[in-house]
């Protein structure tokens, strides 16, 4: 077995036990990254002397008795988070150029636990898709078909991990962007509640609702990830004090006594028959394991749609002010005054879906017609939020799908931007309620698609996720089926 | 509801975003697709519901008011399009 191939776990024991180096490990890495990403297209930035520099250092501390958490292991992360080391491009030609004086907290917390950061992976522009083909600079695709595409907005980030071409990968997950791509992929995929992981220096989507959280190969590799991730930072005001616990003690084999609800609008239309087929084979597998179900109801699901792209469009279009061409980022250089320079910078500088997202906010936040749009998205929010609590009450966690259907080909919902969005019904309503979700491997469909399980539960309780995530992932038999690339 | 091209290109105008005619045809367009679609949330009586703009209930986060080094001029500057090692450098305002 190659090296790169391992799981994050077992590349650390290795490297405790002394039987590979860093060094060893990223060169490995890295003669992968070479082999496969011509197919992937996965990396907008690799950083091959910084990680070999890094994986040096990560040896000498390890040989001196000094390793954290995660000495040694080469990650990658999703370009939109701020590095000093390298460029922060958004996936927009408005950042082509920026690099950050800051280092994302994320990013902080990662080389302190001596992790080697191998680059950025592709995104949609600002984070804004759910296919990834919104990069302005790479598109990346589904190792398991090429001709698919790698889900979004953390494509990237799903597919280079899927791929073998990093350990694990941070994302961010605005409305899915974690678990979509990591289930189309084949990854694990995980958002945290919101405010559980710091988002200081990941770059503004839409701020009441954007989580950061980790992509990984299994369920232990997501509880490594979190354990350094999480935790309160007074550098992100809407970041919770309150103390993150263990999260590998939360990998328990077997489900006793933990009720799972059904939510029975999550499996109603539109629902692709494989994918519905494969969630309840891993459904019968939680039962198996000692878990009960009983069916639960969340009654406002049909609306999330409507009330995320208004709320989030809104934000966005507020966030994205910021680029304007003064202190950072892409200039148009042929206008002659301050207004013109604004608008043709933005003009020139975004691409097609941020400036239809920025539209769209920026009417539902005018003047006439906020309390129509803005108002009422945010007040059926709030029934959507209660929906969650009621459901709750009666159960632990919640399972169904992640994507009504498994990856589809490249280019084929480019020109309906509605379909698009309809595609993200089951994850929108998990960032709009600030709960915790998670995509696990639960399958293959007939075409050799990946097919995840959505799991999800009440605010800070990504514990009982991890503990439902890795019972299924000892009776699904999927881990270690890798795709074909080469 | 519908939204206009006028409409459009005022909102555009408010995003500090220059459309071409082509590009107020098709936003018209896709805007409108998705306007129609969110206005299913018209069925829902929401009368009396507060709303909810944040899913936790922190308050204002503040910190003590003490002095703290800041982001030095130089790194603050340097991703510019146009500065002088002073300030950000933009085209003349008043005439």
């Amino acid at each position: 077995m190659e090296y790169f191939s391992l799981t994050l776990h077992e590349a650390l024991r290795r490297l405790d036990a002394g039987e590979i180096s860093s060094v060893g490990l990223t060169e490995s890495v890295l003669a992968r990254i070479d082999q496969v990403e011509p197919t992937v297209r996965a990396y907008l930035t690799l950083d091959r002397e910084g990680a070999l520099r890094q994986a040096e250092q990560a040896d000498i501390a390890r040989g001196r008795g000094q390793a954290g958490p995660l000495c040694g292991i080469p990650l990658a992360i999703k370009d939109a988070f701020c590095t000093t080391t390298m460029p922060t491009t958004c996936g927009s030609r408005m950042l082509e150029h920026f690099v950050a004086p800051y280092d994302a907290t994320v990013v902080t917390k990662l080389a302190q636990a001596g992790s080697v950061l191998l680059g950025k992976l592709a995104l949609d522009e600002f984070a804004m898709g759910s296919t990834s083909e919104h990069c302005a600079f790479k598109v990346p695709r589904n190792p398991w078909n090429p001709d698919c595409v790698a889900g979004g907005s953390s494509g990237g980030s799903a597919a280079a991990v899927a791929a073998d071409e990093c350990f694990a990968s941070l994302g961010s997950d605005t409305g899915g962007s974690i678990r979509q791509p990591a289930s189309l992929c084949g990854t694990v995929g995980m958002k945290p509640t919101y405010g559980r992981v710091s988002r200081n220096g990941l770059v503004a989507f839409a701020s009441s609702l954007d989580q950061v959280g980790p992509l990984t190969k299994d369920v232990r590799d997501c509880a490594l990830m979190m354990n350094v991730i999480s935790g309160y930072d007074p550098l992100d005001s809407t970041s919770i004090d309150r103390p993150a616990p263990d999260y590998l003690a939360s990998l328990q084999d077997g489900l006793k006594g933990v009720t799972i609800g059904v939510p029975r609008e999550y499996f109603s239309q539109g629902l692709d028959p494989e994918v519905d087929q494969v969630v309840r084979r891993g459904m019968d597998m939680l039962k198996e394991a000692g878990a009960t179900f009983v069916e639960v109801s969340l009654p406002h699901t049909d609306y999330c749609v409507a009330v995320f792209y208004l709320i989030a469009p809104a934000e966005a279009s507020s966030n994205l002010a910021r680029f304007d061409g003064i202190c950072y980022g892409f200039r148009d250089r042929s206008a002659d005054t301050l207004s013109e320079l604004y608008n043709r910078t933005r003009s020139l500088g975004f691409g097609d879906e941020v400036k239809r997202r920025i539209l769209i906010g920026t009417y539902a936040l005018s003047s006439g017609y906020y309390d129509a749009f803005y108002k009422k998205a945010s007040q059926v929010r709030t029934l959507i939020k209660e929906d969650f609590a009621r459901a709750f009450a009666s159960c632990d966690l919640m399972v169904s799908p992640v994507v009504p259907t498994p990856a589809w080909k490249l280019g084929d919902k480019a020109d309906d931007p509605l379909a698009l969005y309809l595609s993200d019904i089951l994850t929108l309503s998990a960032n709009l309620a600030g709960i915790p979700g998670m995509s696990v491997p639960c399958g293959f469909s007939s075409a050799g698609l990946p097919i995840g399980m959505q799991l999800q539960a009440a605010h800070f309780n990504e514990a009982a996720l991890l503990r439902a995530a890795c019972n299924l992932e000892l009776r699904a038999g999927v881990v270690g089926r890798k795709p074909v690339l080469v | 509801m519908k939204i206009t091209r006028d409409e459009v290109r005022h909102v555009a105008a408010l995003a500090r975003l220059d459309l071409s005619g082509a590009e107020v045809d098709r936003m018209t367009d896709q805007l409108n697709v998705i306007l129609t679609y969110v206005a299913k949330l018209d069925e829902l009586d929401t009368a009396g519901v507060a709303v909810t703009t944040h899913t936790q209930q922190v308050v204002n986060a503040f910190r003590e008011d003490e002095v703290r080094p800041s982001l030095p001029r130089e790194q603050a500057l340097a991703n510019g399009p146009e500065q002088n090692g002073e300030a950000f450098v933009v085209p003349k305002i008043i005439g």
